[in-house]
């Protein structure tokens, strides 16, 4: 009740050595440039204000609604927090709320706490604050779909990192952790994309001060469009690419030196493994995915009208 | 909500207890980093390990099976590393048919599987016993010893402070929203009750943001309060922590045990 533990926290044990460093240094030299920007442009005020919004973003992740047959949807939070406090603030707040459930939940390990502070805080932030920032100076109900396409993009792409983060520590296999990661977030994640999109509706409604266009832009650069754009596209092309041509992605990551060489052949073992309800080309499923992008964009965007005409 | 509904503090006394906050947090850390070093099937010397784990706990007065009994908590994550039962050629133990496909338990494969799930399990029960021995707020100050920049453990000491505040705000919002959504008795027995998911969506999503502006909101009163106290900026601590000579004698013979471990893993 006070807590439901998530399935993108990774706990200790289950990356390699390897992996974990590799996570450990992306996550603290971008933290070091958050902090030192943050320092920079914002007063000693903002720190009790991100303290707060950390302590909500824990609580927040305790709101949650029935969906059916005893799932529920409920709040992850680092797109929220990147469009409401700015990327950088954003990544703070969220390094703080993981690393507190690792560090006193036993939520998430403390070794792999990179790899998870990277997965649910950096790359959902950026995700969140990119696209988000992309349509800034357009109307109300554009925000909000793109806000909802956001949130939810940035919980496939913690999925999407995890499973690699997994297949490269020789954890799990390729072609079962990506499709099973994305698809079972594909819902959490459109629990997230509504409840963003509610919440950020109601925050316009009642003090808009607080998402006005000014601070908004002043908070990153418009840099930013173009990571939450890349990464986008990343997650786009790399996870059908990795559900149906995982022997590709296999060679590149071995070409890397990144998979040892005991797993090369591991697929002797089942040649005739195929994930049957996906293309065989890799294009084709590059364009479903495409197409389930857009698909998933009309829906926020049609419940983004409904709640905003209800209320 | 009581202030420390979410702490996992355990009190005694105790030398694990009396020890600096930054050894427990060092010797943990090398403790979790040695387990994800061992080589996979290295038994006897995960068998230390976990002799090493029962000592520590024997030392903490807080009983033997103490972290045992919270020690499952990263297992649903097991799932997930299922797969590698039938990934890692070598000789095949048993096979069994799933709907179209034949799956081949190999022997590599079950050792692969064990190893992560005995790493994971040994690692999560240390971090388990490093916040029952120690309080949060020392917690925090040792990262800020080691380097942890102050930005980040000034917002975690916020954010641990303000949690069950707002944990109360919470379970306002949701005693509300159960007073006002007419559950049915069927709804008792977990059915859905209320409108459509869209709708219990918009709800929960008015409840976030009304969350929101209640942090967003209390934070400046928060600050304003502390301004009036004297804040300048930066926390600071009555209590300076101090490592004294059994501080510097056990972290060192931990860390040579955690060494021999890792020999003996290899041997």
């Amino acid at each position: 009740m006070l807590y439901s533990p998530q399935a993108l926290h990774i706990p200790d044990g289950f990356l390699s050595i390897i992996i974990s460093i590799i996570c450990w240094v992306i996550t603290v030299s971008t933290l070091g440039i958050a902090i030192s920007r943050t320092n920079k442009s914002l007063g000693e005020k903002q720190v009790p204000l991100m303290g707060m919004m950390a302590a909500f973003i824990f609580a927040a992740q305790m709101i949650n609604f029935p969906i059916a047959g005893g799932t529920s949807g409920h709040l992850l939070g680092g797109a929220l927090a990147a469009i409401t406090l700015g990327p950088w603030a954003g990544m703070l707040v969220m390094t703080a709320v993981i690393g507190v459930q690792g560090l006193l939940l036993q939520d998430g390990g403390l070794l792999v706490m990179g790899a998870n502070i990277l997965n649910m805080g950096l790359l959902t932030s950026s995700v969140g604050y990119g696209l988000y920032r992309s349509v800034l100076g357009k109307g109300q109900g554009m925000k909000l779909a793109v806000a909802g396409v956001a949130a939810w993009l940035s919980v496939m792409t913690g999925a999407l990192a995890t499973a690699l983060q997994l297949w490269l520590s020789g954890t799990a296999r390729l072609e079962i952790v990506v499709p099973a990661m994305l698809t079972v977030h594909a819902l959490i994640g459109l629990g997230e994309a509504l409840i963003t999109v509610a919440a950020l509706g109601f925050i316009f409604r009642t003090r808009p001060d607080l998402l006005d266009e000014e601070s908004a832009s002043a908070q990153g650069s418009r840099g930013w469009v173009l990571a939450g754009i890349a990464i986008t596209l990343l997650v786009l092309l790399l996870s059908p690419f990795a559900s149906s041509n995982p022997d590709g992605l296999e060679r590149v990551a071995s070409d890397l030196g990144f998979l040892q060489t005991g797993q090369a052949s591991a697929y002797q073992i089942l040649p005739d493994y195929t994930i049957p309800f996906l293309g065989s080309t890799p294009l084709s499923t590059i364009l479903a995915g495409a197409a389930g992008l857009i698909v998933v964009g009309l829906i926020i965007a049609l419940l983004g009208q409904g709640l905003k005409a209800k209320s | 909500m009581h202030f420390d509904a979410f702490d996992r503090y355990h009190h005694a006394t105790s030398f694990i207890h009396r020890l600096d906050p930054r050894v427990k947090v060092v010797v943990t850390i090398a403790y979790i980093l040695s387990n994800t070093l061992l080589p996979d099937g290295a038994w006897i010397a995960f068998g230390l390990a976990l002799l090493f784990l029962l000592y520590a706990n024997a030392l903490s007065n807080l009983g033997m099976a103490f972290t045992f009994k919270r020690s499952f908590v990263a297992l649903p994550f097991a799932l997930v590393a299922v797969t590698v039962l039938f990934s890692i050629p070598g000789q095949p133990l048993t096979t069994f048919h799933f709907i179209m496909w034949d799956f081949t338990i190999t022997d590599m494969g079950l050792l692969r599987f064990e190893s992560i799930l005995v790493r994971s399990w040994l690692s999560v029960q240390m971090a388990i016993l490093l916040v029952a021995t120690t309080r949060f707020p020392d917690l925090i100050h040792a990262f800020e010893h080691l380097r942890v920049p102050s930005i980040l453990t000034t917002i975690i000491a916020f954010l641990y402070r303000y949690l069950f505040v707002l944990g109360d705000e919470v379970f306002r919002l949701l005693r509300a929203r159960e007073a006002r959504s007419a559950a049915s008795p069927a709804a008792a027995a977990g059915t859905r009750s209320g409108g459509s998911v869209a709708w219990r969506a918009r709800v929960a999503g008015h409840m976030a943001g009304q969350l929101f502006l209640r942090s967003y909101e209390r934070s400046d009163r928060v600050y304003n309060a502390m301004l009036a106290r004297g804040y300048t900026g930066h926390l600071n601590t009555m209590n300076p922590h101090e490592l004294h000579r059994i501080d510097y004698i056990s972290m060192a013979s931990a860390l040579i045990v955690i060494l021999v471990l890792q020999v003996v893993g290899r041997l």
